[in-house]
């Protein structure tokens, strides 16, 4: 009997161990990308952005009458490529089906940073998707695997609609971005700047945002003192490194945005490793030792960062709109708002901004249908209400497009009140972490996790990040 | 005469049938093997020498990708991080899996036995994705772990141990620790059920205790089995992804990049196809290696 259960054991255990034996060896091999856990982070910095003036006016103009082709009346399916985790597209979709029934969706799904590596697959493959979640953009235009909006520009107006909108999605014959030929549409326009939570603000004895980076870094002290966190933020590889963020507000509070966002649209011989940028490094390093980021910030993620700022953990964190819908539910009525103060009184404020970024496979079946829904998506009322409402993004469109009711006591207000601010300033920026695909997790993320260990100062920082991006272009 | 020669090409008639039928039933294992192993292989080996983005035209450049990785001091390092892996990964699994297993061996063979067996063996079922989640909570600063710290009055080291500079690593350590422990414990005791019990008796007879039989019978005679086992997780250190992706991606700086995530990293974030299987040629070859000469030394002491 007992000899019997020993041989099942041993057929059990050798079963076992060659099952292991092969899993074991399984990892030897390249990765496989379904494994990986999903940033949600690094997506979240790829939406950053900013958005344009939008002028608000009451009075409901019609909008612009489409000229443009039209998704027909036969049957048509779409086939979709969207970013699990954000509601903004499949909403827009059901009610785009809704309103125009012979369109139906074919909608796959997929993390951002599992995007970025499938993107050039589904592109280039037999069945090109119509609408896709753009990662990044520059390389596949270079491969002719986006299509040329230009023409839809021309038929549906788009080029009349306030520049900076469409300036991030333009890609000129040289690979930079900002100016060019149009490679992709926003369905929104986020907007960062810093949050706050009010009771902790009106505890340290903020009664009014501050006017100056010294007002505001006055704020920081007193926080610190009164034994709160200054500033709640992320900073895990696993998200990238959420300091990019202030580094970035600081930057533009230094220096003027254009060499900023020369140096983000690879426009030749643009460096970061800048005097104002320096300074900007400089008084960040000055953050970090000053103890006014979590301690732990190299092993925090973006989720559990807002979930702690939610909870109450941090007077302030740098963040962006598309987490206004949380933060009014963690929080309701408990958070504010406001943009980087500029350096000198009177300056005016800058903010990274960007286009939830969507293009057109050059050889998508229904091109004329997906171009029809980007500008039904910037110039239906529901549509843009849905954009508001659910995502907390200016919806862009013309500029004499109705702006969506809000909430009232709703954070997504004052960032719908912030983005003309920046709008008219003309200080919007996109974000540092776009430059490159890969800048961010190669750049970015070690060297100012470095900082935070004390293994990197603010010169190193920015010569380690220029040598990247340099290496990186050069390939 | 006639019959020893007609005997013998009948012989040798259906030594080549069966010799093809053998083939015959390996074919679709080979089949598979080469579509799925060899010429992916091979083609790694072209494509490092090549920049190429995946999708538009790539460019030969010879040998160029691997000077790169010499150049670079992140791409160099991540294989001085993989080799700090082997210590967590492969030395303390397999020498803790064998004082273990020969504990299991000698006093737990119930009951005991099999719920040590099965509560060591668990890590490799659950999977590492919500493992590597666990653990991350578990290591965080507000996490289990520094809170048991601080609870035995060990508060002055509480620190966020997968965020930390010196720490990430041996933390990453431990995580492999968890997940190969169990492997190398129950591949030892099924080695241990196979030597003859008379060896452990006779020894008993003549005084031994448990670290004189470890030493004298267990260890020599396991030598097949010590080998698999370092065989197993020395590969899984030096090619480690899975674990390291879900606990730190890296971070902090590049404390715990390994060639794994750098060969991930630069073939679909950065595009940098012929970089990326440079990297993976070099991985390869280190692997290679490395698990020879443990391949031999443990073959022989088999034999």
């Amino acid at each position: 009997m007992k000899s019997k259960k020993n041989t099942l054991w041993l057929v059990v255990s050798v079963f076992l161990v060659a099952l292991m034996v092969l899993s074991a060896c399984a990892p030897a091999a390249v990765p496989t990308p379904e494994k990986v856990v999903v940033t949600s982070m690094v997506e979240k910095q790829a939406t950053v952005v900013v958005k344009e003036t939008v002028i608000v006016p009451q009075t409901v103009v019609a909008p612009a009458a489409a000229t443009g082709p039209t998704c027909g009346t036969d049957p048509v399916v779409l086939n979709a490529y969207f970013e699990t985790g954000f509601d903004i597209p499949f909403k827009l979709a059901d009610e785009f089906t809704k309103q125009f029934p012979n369109v139906t969706w074919n909608i796959s799904q997929d993390q951002f940073a599992n995007l970025i590596n499938s993107a050039p697959r589904l592109l280039s493959g037999d069945n090109p998707p119509d609408l896709l979640r753009l990662p990044t953009m520059v390389s596949f235009a270079k491969d002719g695997l986006l299509m040329n909006l230009d023409s839809y520009a021309t038929l549906f107006g788009w080029d009349k609609w306030p520049v900076p909108q469409l300036a991030q999605n333009r890609i000129a014959p040289d690979g930079t971005r900002g100016s060019g030929a149009l490679y992709a549409m926003g369905l929104n326009y986020s907007l960062t700047g810093i949050f706050y939570n009010k009771k902790l603000a009106a505890q340290i004895g903020m009664t009014e945002p501050p006017k100056t980076v010294a007002e505001f870094e006055d704020l920081l002290a007193k926080a610190k003192a009164a034994g709160l966190l200054p500033i709640m933020e992320w900073g895990s590889a696993k998200s990238g490194m959420g300091l990019a963020f202030p580094l970035q507000n600081l930057m533009a509070a230094y220096g003027p945005v254009g060499p900023i966002n020369d140096w983000i649209f690879q426009k030749k011989g643009a460096t970061i490793d800048t005097p104002n940028n320096l300074i900007a490094a400089q008084h960040l390093e000055q953050w970090i030792k000053n103890g006014y980021f979590p301690p732990d910030i190299n092993a925090i993620e973006y989720t559990d960062a807002a979930s702690r700022f939610t909870k109450g953990e941090g007077v302030f964190t740098f963040n962006g709109d598309w987490q206004n819908t949380a933060y009014d539910t963690g929080m309701p009525g408990n958070v504010g708002f406001f943009l980087m103060p500029p350096a000198e009184a009177g300056g005016s404020p800058a903010a990274m901004s960007a286009p939830l970024t969507y293009g057109i496979a050059a050889n998508a079946k229904h091109a004329d249908c997906a171009a029809f829904f980007f500008n039904w998506v910037a110039t239906n009322d529901t549509a843009r209400q849905i954009n508001v409402t659910i995502g907390g993004s200016n919806p862009g469109g013309p500029a004499d497009a109705t702006m969506p009711t809000v909430t009232a006591g709703s954070v997504t207000n004052e960032t719908l009140a912030a983005g003309p601010v920046v709008g008219k300033a003309g200080n919007s920026m996109d974000f540092i972490a776009n430059a490159t695909s890969s800048i961010f997790a190669q750049g970015w993320t070690p060297e100012l996790q470095k900082m935070v260990g004390g293994k990197q100062d603010a010169a190193g920082l920015l010569k380690a990040v220029q040598a990247e991006y340099l290496r990186e272009l050069a390939q | 005469m006639a019959l020893a020669v007609s005997q013998q090409t009948r012989l040798s008639k259906r030594v080549r049938r069966e010799t093809f039928v053998g083939w015959l039933f390996v074919l679709p294992a080979l089949l598979m093997y080469a579509v799925f192993v060899l010429v992916p292989l091979l083609l790694t080996i072209l494509y490092s020498l090549y920049r190429w983005d995946g999708v538009g035209p790539a460019t030969w450049v010879g040998l160029k990708n691997y000077v790169t990785i010499f150049e670079v001091p992140d791409l160099i390092g991540t294989i001085v991080n993989a080799f700090w892996l082997v210590v967590f990964f492969s030395f303390i699994p397999v020498g803790l899996g064998l004082v273990v297993a020969s504990v299991i061996h000698r006093v737990a063979t119930g009951r005991l036995g099999a719920i040590a067996r099965t509560v060591l063996f668990l890590p490799q079922v659950i999977p590492l994705v919500a493992a590597g989640i666990i653990w991350g909570w578990l290591l965080a600063l507000p996490g289990l772990i520094n809170q048991i710290l601080k609870a035995v009055g060990l508060g002055a080291i509480t620190r966020a141990w997968l965020g930390d500079f010196d720490w990430a690593l041996p933390a990453v350590g431990l995580v492999g620790i968890w997940v190969l422990l169990g492997f190398c414990i129950v591949l030892l005791l099924t080695g241990m059920t196979k030597v003859d019990p008379a060896l452990y008796e006779s020894a008993r007879i003549d005084g031994a205790g448990w670290f004189r039989e470890f030493v004298a019978i267990t260890v020599p005679l396991l030598r097949y089995e010590i080998g698999v086992c370092l065989t197993v997780t020395v590969i899984a250190a030096l090619a480690a992804f899975d674990i390291v992706y879900v606990s730190t991606a890296g971070g902090p700086g590049n404390a715990t990049s390994v060639p794994g995530i750098q060969i991930y990293v630069l073939a679909f974030t950065q595009r940098a196809v012929g970089l990326a299987c440079a990297l993976a040629v070099m991985l390869m070859a280190l692997v290679v290696i490395v698990i020879l000469p443990i391949q031999w030394l443990s073959r022989e002491g088999a034999r």
